[in-house]
């Protein structure tokens, strides 16, 4: 056992005091099982930064976090070229806890035993990342983000700067603003986490409904059909004929 | 032991006739009688407005009169043994009714109907409305009433309990001086929240309790919550039903702080008027999506506690103002002694 390589662990909490009690249930462990601690962060986004550059074998990640929660997190840590394996916490959540047997992930309940977390220790070694149908299937609420993978590291995109999204044979173009991001997501799925936010003008293409300027007529390429203008990017994109009836309803033909 | 105060906890026949429910249920059953009665004296609708307004000629004064002979004499007619008091707020009525007949004849046109038929009619209403406020008050009896509160008696949520137990946990072996005293703090807020708390306690006992809680969440969440407390003008010795701050501050911690990265401040602002205690809180408010069930379930909890002590004297109203979450709470100054065991 001892020519192993340890166990490298990041705790994944906003509340201070509760990072430094799993620091100590660590220490403890860390007795038997060889490990080590290898980061601390104090929202998703900082953990996300800091495992861009430092490898770990386990996450250990609390649910309930600002911004984004811990099952939003552990989907964004699937976009890693080595996703690590994730041990969730929570101090109350029945709804969670039914959840965690159904679909087989790893859970630990605050205030945390010792016995407990060693067990959960072993069984994330060796690395076992979480299933995404699981984490889809625990998701509560829309994520506050998409992400991509860029060079090693998880690119987040705020859901709000999203003006529309396209699939492409095998890809989906994410359009920002800013720039555009390609990744490996079903617009389908998308469109049910969404439904709200985003609305269908084309078989492959969603819009943000914040993001709809108007529409207009175009009969370029032979048959006459509507344009949508958008917010923030100078792109007009097709309105398909299945789905003109958006035209009258968002209210701005 | 601590006075209970609960105000339908009385014995008697009659209601008391200084609570302001009482009077607001005398006033709309008189006025829907009336209404009705004009009703069936015309047909269609032309004649309707006129009827009404003669009807309510005749029957406003009473009203009002009445009103204010039940209010001056309310402790008098409340110690009356229990049928004489029945008895004699009908031969009050029927006194009212024979002197305004009398002095309001002269100013009528036409000619009123006789007495006998006023009076008669007088006296079937007084009698149905004592009656519904007997069956009423059988019906929020002491017995019922109390089951009702320790039912509704203000739960903390799990998820409070095994944070700070969780946060504890973390100071025992790096400030172990430190644990104590926080362990100290969830002592002394269990024990409120365990107790029984059918009974009135003080607002300076609330806000302590409050201070306690807040102290708990702020180990937690350190430099994210912010207090502000207003509390220069709060009414000394004032009695509120326990519990009715603390649940609103937890919700507001929980709402409002708990989801911001940024540090999120309540402000608590409580003062009195003359003869009111108003309790005002204010969080950040950070859209519909995160205030579930679980908040409309404390408001609830707390709104019908507070019927049950106040009936309709005390309020609760919520909104949305600058981004900010805003409770008011509004209850009657009770002034009293209470001293606690």
């Amino acid at each position: 056992m001892s020519d192993e390589q340890p166990l490298r662990i990041v705790i994944v909490d906003d509340e201070a005091p509760a990072r430094s009690r799993m620091r100590d249930l660590l220490a403890d462990c860390g007795r038997e099982i060889p490990l080590a601690v290898t980061g601390e962060a104090a929202s998703g986004r900082a953990a996300l930064e800091l495992l861009a550059d430092r490898y770990a074998d386990v996450v250990i990640l609390d649910i309930r976090m600002p911004e984004m929660d811990g099952i939003e997190v552990a989907q964004h840590l699937q976009r890693l070229d080595e996703p690590p394996s994730v041990i969730f916490a929570t101090a109350y959540d029945a709804y969670a806890i039914r959840a965690f047997e159904v679909h087989a992930v790893d859970y630990l309940l605050k205030p945390i035993r010792l016995a407990r977390l060693k067990e959960a220790l072993a069984r994330a070694h060796p690395r076992r990342p979480p299933q995404p149908e699981a984490l889809r299937r625990l998701q509560r609420a829309p994520r506050a983000f998409l992400s991509v993978p860029e060079r090693g590291k998880v690119h987040l995109i705020p859901i709000d700067d999203v003006v529309y999204l396209k699939a492409e044979l095998k890809y989906l173009t994410v359009r920002t603003p800013a720039r555009e991001y390609l990744m490996e997501e079903s617009l389908t799925r998308l469109e049910q986490e969404y439904a709200e936010r985003f609305v269908r003008v084309h078989r492959n293409c969603l819009v943000a409904r914040a993001a709809v300027r108007g529409f207009e007529r175009s009969s370029e390429g032979g048959e006459a059909h509507w344009l949508v203008l958008l917010a923030g990017v100078d792109e007009r994109l097709a309105v398909s004929r299945r789905q003109q009836h958006i035209v009258r309803e968002l209210g701005k033909g | 032991m601590a006075r209970s105060i609960n105000q339908n906890a009385y014995s008697g026949a009659l209601p008391n006739f200084r609570n302001l429910g009482v009077l607001l249920r005398v006033l709309v059953f008189v006025n829907v009688v009336a209404f009705a009665a004009a009703v069936v004296k015309t047909d269609g609708w032309r004649g309707l407005w006129p009827e009404l307004l003669e009807t309510s000629a005749l029957v406003q004064p009473l009203l009002i009169l009445s009103l204010l002979m039940l209010v001056a004499l309310n402790d008098w007619l409340r110690r009356l043994p229990d049928y004489l008091g029945f008895l004699a707020v009908i031969a009050l009525e029927v006194a009212l009714t024979a002197l305004l007949h009398k002095l309001g004849r002269p100013l009528l046109e036409p000619e009123p109907a006789p007495l006998e038929r006023y009076c008669l009619l007088v006296l079937l209403v007084t009698a149905a409305l004592l009656v519904y406020f007997r069956l009423r008050e059988r019906a929020l009896s002491p017995a019922l009433s109390e089951a009702r509160l320790q039912a509704l008696q203000a739960r903390i949520r799990p998820h409070f309990l095994y944070n700070s137990i969780n946060a504890v946990l973390s100071l025992i072996r790096q400030n172990p001086k430190r644990a104590e005293e926080v362990l100290e703090d969830m002592a002394e807020l269990f024990r409120v929240l365990m107790a029984d708390n059918r009974e009135l306690t003080t607002l300076e006992r609330e806000i302590e309790l409050c201070r306690r809680y807040l102290d708990l969440e702020q180990l937690r969440l350190g430099d994210r919550l912010k207090a502000e407390w207003l509390i220069e003008r709060v009414p000394p010795g004032a009695l509120i039903p326990p519990l009715v701050l603390q649940p609103l501050i937890e919700n507001a911690v929980y709402h409002g702080v708990e989801p911001r990265l940024e540090p999120g401040v309540i402000n608590i602002h409580i003062y009195g008027t003359r003869d009111r205690v108003h309790a005002v809180l204010r969080n950040p408010y950070l859209g519909e999506a995160d205030r579930h069930e679980g908040n409309k379930m404390a408001l609830a909890n707390i709104r019908e506690r507070l019927q049950l002590h106040f009936d309709a004297e005390a309020s609760l109203t919520t909104k949305v103002q600058d981004g900010n979450y805003e409770v008011h709470v509004l209850m009657p100054y009770l002034k009293g002694q209470v001293t606690h065991e």
